[in-house]
């Protein structure tokens, strides 16, 4: 599930943030839906608007004739916390969630009619937020279990959103097995990227639901929105604290990250910058004098 | 992929039935010595049917269709030399000259000038006043009136009207602004990078929204003749950008839409107020409410009007000094504005509520059309010291403002269009396997056409067609780039390829191989038995 978000910001040179997310299929896939979610939440929680967020969902959990809880998905054990709920837009769905949907979004390239909210409206001041989840291998991550996008495939695309100025800075995020290969091929310049395993090892699930019957979550992401739900708007965490999130005591894979494309000091980057939307505001100094109605004066 | 699977398996079909039998029977050892040459005949024909006519049939059905692309013309507009010319016209008033200086003043006076990119700006001291249209008046200094040569007095004159001229067409910082895409500015610039990162980039179209928003509909009854004001505030403004833009407008009125902060109450006052650190947070609850026209995938100016809620009226915004702001309202790059409208002073004695208040708009689309202006970058930068800068008239923009955007966006639009096709070309060269339809490669031409008509007519001054120019060339340019056929869905790595032909192609090659090889052993072994023979 690849997560698209957008935020503003002035300090670290954006102006607006978007997110994309993407989830795979099917009803033992229940956690990527709820990881993926439950990002979702958190990400338009600290601001991000939907007409900012690309949420790619199979979204085939909640009505699931298996789901003891019908129009619910959740994210925590004893059901606490609904993060289906009424308020979530989800853009592409069901057979639209494809590779070939995903690099369309990314790079752009899709059909005239595609209305606004399936779009990346982004511009070169957009700090983007991808967030993946699903079912990974060595370089690979299924989507839908039956398609696979490739690393040499996603590097190819974050570099085609370079040379067309998509983005000013990108933050990837993967929760799959072996997360660290998907971003070693990264070659575009202003990426940083973090896994939840490296190559070799397997992302574990973090609990199971015995009412629901399936894993609820996974390990890495669980700790991740425990992280996230002590950030406000105006929290000044910064990447650092977010690379030392679920250490391998509580993840059992070793979490992995990049940053040798990045042009800021991880340090200077506060979350904030690409999970929420803090915008910049000026305060207008001047105003025009307009006391008396205008008259049309004809200006050759 | 299709192609490749049906060539391969014609062919490997066919040629596998063909070889049955001539192979059998080569093989076979009890053969009369007719009926094997016969064999290895047969051989042969199909090891030359398959070279001959199989392979180049394969080849042609596989390859990918790929227009051809003008690179050369490509790469010669990527270098991006731009030559902008200004017509500038001096014309001394009365008494500034005396009749013989007044015989001798020279027609034309070219002055040519390079900007490095990543140059350095002057400034000098000038005493000018800059009218609506596109006039400006210089005064001389007193040393300069009496007695003085022609040479002198023009030389004295030359960098003001250089100086001039930066603040009314464009200057350094402008174009670097422009190029902002190819070229960041130096991080140690704060103001040019602030100006680059508000004006909205350059694009075909935008739409503008203006929202009313009243949180408490019970105190207040609203009534804002919009489309009127549009009509005589903001339209004026607008027609005179047409040559620049599209621009659509649309209006909404929202009930119940709180603003997101909690203001404080300032009893010295006796009013609330925002801060300015605040203000960053107001926008966001506010915009997932907004809608949109979801047609277009232009740029969206949103202006908020905000009427605060009886119970917090009046409200106030403060700057980082704590003092009032005299507009009571902010802009957020890239976004909009949005200005608070206080309405306590329509109570009168003894208010009943619900009121029925009516929005002075020429006020609100006075502070509107500021944020708008700054918004489309028309708002020059702090102009030089001793420059009097006259207000902008009717329409909100002057006409030395309309040609300072005109050429900004010009050379936005001609960089921006040249580094796609740019990058396109280089994409489409490194990537053998996207196919290249016609449109696209006409797409293309019709770009590299339309560059080079902008840049000729920037030499020649003609900003108007050069706009014009400009503007088909980054249509163009995004249509091609954005073109939904190339995707790179065609990714195959090597082992794939492999794994594709060997079990296609390896059943139909290993027979012809082993009978040729067979041959060759033969005519080798007779070769020798002559050999003996005759020994």
């Amino acid at each position: 599930m690849p997560r698209d978000k957008a935020g503003q910001f002035f300090g670290s040179g954006h102006t607006n943030n978007w997110a994309v997310t993407c989830t795979s299929q099917f009803w033992f896939n229940y956690r990527h839906v709820a990881n993926t979610l439950s990002v979702y939440r958190s990400v338009k929680r600290l601001g991000i608007p939907d007409s900012h967020i690309v949420l790619m969902l199979a979204d085939d959990m909640a009505c699931n004739h298996r789901n003891p809880k019908p129009a619910t998905v959740f994210s925590h054990k004893n059901m606490e916390l609904n993060v289906y709920g009424d308020d979530v837009e989800v853009d592409y769905r069901g057979y639209e969630v494809t590779v070939e949907n995903f690099l369309r979004v990314l790079t752009g390239r899709l059909p005239p009619s595609t209305p606004r909210s399936k779009r990346l409206l982004s511009d070169d001041r957009s700090n983007i937020l991808i967030y993946l989840t699903g079912h990974g291998g060595n370089g690979f991550l299924k989507f839908q279990d039956s398609e696979e996008i490739s690393n040499v495939e996603l590097a190819d695309a974050f570099e085609q959103m370079w040379q067309k100025r998509r983005y000013n800075e990108l933050l990837f995020i993967i929760d799959t097995c072996q997360g660290a290969s998907m971003y070693e091929r990264f070659y575009s310049p202003n990426l940083m990227a973090l896994a939840s395993s490296q190559v070799g090892e397997d992302s574990l699930s973090h609990q199971p639901d015995l009412a629901i019957g399936v894993h609820l979550m996974d390990r890495y992401t669980f700790y991740l929105l425990e992280f996230l739900e002590d950030i406000h708007p105006a929290s000044t965490t910064n990447m650092n604290d977010l690379f030392k999130v679920c250490p391998k005591s509580q993840c059992v894979s070793t979490p992995g990250h990049r940053t040798d494309l990045f042009l800021r000091d991880p340090g200077s980057v506060l979350i904030t910058d690409f999970f929420g939307s803090v915008r910049k505001v000026e305060i207008t100094m001047e105003t025009i004098n307009l006391t008396s109605p205008v008259e049309q004066v004809e200006d050759k | 992929m299709k192609c490749i699977s049906v060539s391969a398996l014609f062919l490997s079909c066919s040629l596998c039935c063909q070889l049955l039998v001539p192979l059998i029977l080569s093989l076979c050892l009890s053969l009369s010595p007719s009926e094997r040459r016969q064999g290895q005949h047969a051989a042969l024909a199909i090891a030359a049917v398959v070279i001959i006519v199989g392979v180049p049939l394969w080849w042609r059905t596989t390859e990918t269709y790929r227009a051809w692309l003008p690179v050369t013309q490509i790469n010669e507009l990527a270098k991006l030399q731009l030559q902008l010319s200004v017509d500038v016209e001096v014309v001394f008033a009365r008494g500034t000259l005396t009749p013989e200086q007044q015989k001798k003043v020279p027609l034309t006076q070219t002055q040519d000038e390079e900007h490095m990119v990543d140059g350095e700006d002057l400034l000098m001291v000038v005493e000018v006043y800059i009218g609506q249209r596109r006039t400006a008046m210089l005064r001389i200094g007193a040393q300069m009136r009496v007695g003085r040569t022609l040479k002198q007095l023009l030389a004295h004159l030359e960098p003001r009207i250089q100086q001039v001229l930066q603040v009314m067409s464009f200057s350094h910082s402008d174009i670097t602004a422009a190029l902002s895409d190819r070229v960041r500015p130096s991080p140690g610039n704060k103001e040019s990078l602030a100006d680059s990162m508000r004006a909205f980039k350059s694009s075909p179209g935008y739409e503008i929204t203006f929202s009313l928003l009243n949180p408490d509909p019970k105190s207040h009854r609203l009534h804002w003749d919009i489309e009127s004001a549009v009509q005589n505030y903001i339209q004026p403004l607008l027609t005179k950008l047409a040559p620049v833009a599209n621009f659509s407008i649309d209006s909404q009125i929202l009930y119940y839409a709180m603003l997101g902060v909690n203001p404080r109450y300032d009893s010295s006052l006796s009013a609330y107020t925002l801060s300015a650190d605040s203000l960053a947070h107001v926008i966001n609850p506010v915009e997932a409410r907004l809608g949109s026209n979801a047609a277009s995938s232009n740029p969206v100016l949103n202006f908020l009007l905000y009427v605060p809620d009886a119970h917090h009226s009046p409200l106030y915004i403060h700057d980082h000094k704590k003092q009032k702001v005299h507009s009571n309202a902010f802009h957020s790059p890239r976004w909009g504005g949005i200005m608070v409208y206080n309405v306590n002073d329509f109570y009168g004695p003894d208010p009943v509520f619900p009121m029925d208040i009516n929005i002075s708009m020429a006020k609100v689309m006075g502070v509107f059309l500021a944020q708008l202006r700054l918004l489309l970058g028309v708002q020059s930068s702090a102009t030089p010291p001793g420059f009097v800068v006259a207000s902008c008239g009717s329409a909100g923009l002057a006409d030395w403002e309309l040609d300072r955007l005109m050429w900004s966006r010009t050379v936005e639009n001609v960089a921006t269009a040249t580094t796609t096709i740019t990058s396109l070309a280089q994409l489409l060269d490194q990537i053998g396997n996207i196919v290249i339809n016609d449109n696209i490669a006409q797409q293309v031409s019709s770009t590299v056409t339309s560059l080079q008509l902008a840049v000729a007519e920037l030499e020649a001054g003609n900003l108007g067609f050069a706009l014009q120019y400009s503007k088909e060339a980054i249509l163009a340019s995004e249509r091609a780039f954005f073109d939904p056929s190339l995707l790179h869905l065609l990714y195959f790595p090597d082992d794939q390829k492999f794994a594709i032909y060997i079990p296609l192609f390896l059943p139909m090659c290993v027979p012809i191989l082993l009978s040729l090889l067979k041959m060759l052993s033969e005519a080798r072994q007779r070769r020798k038995e002559k050999q003996a023979k005759r020994d």
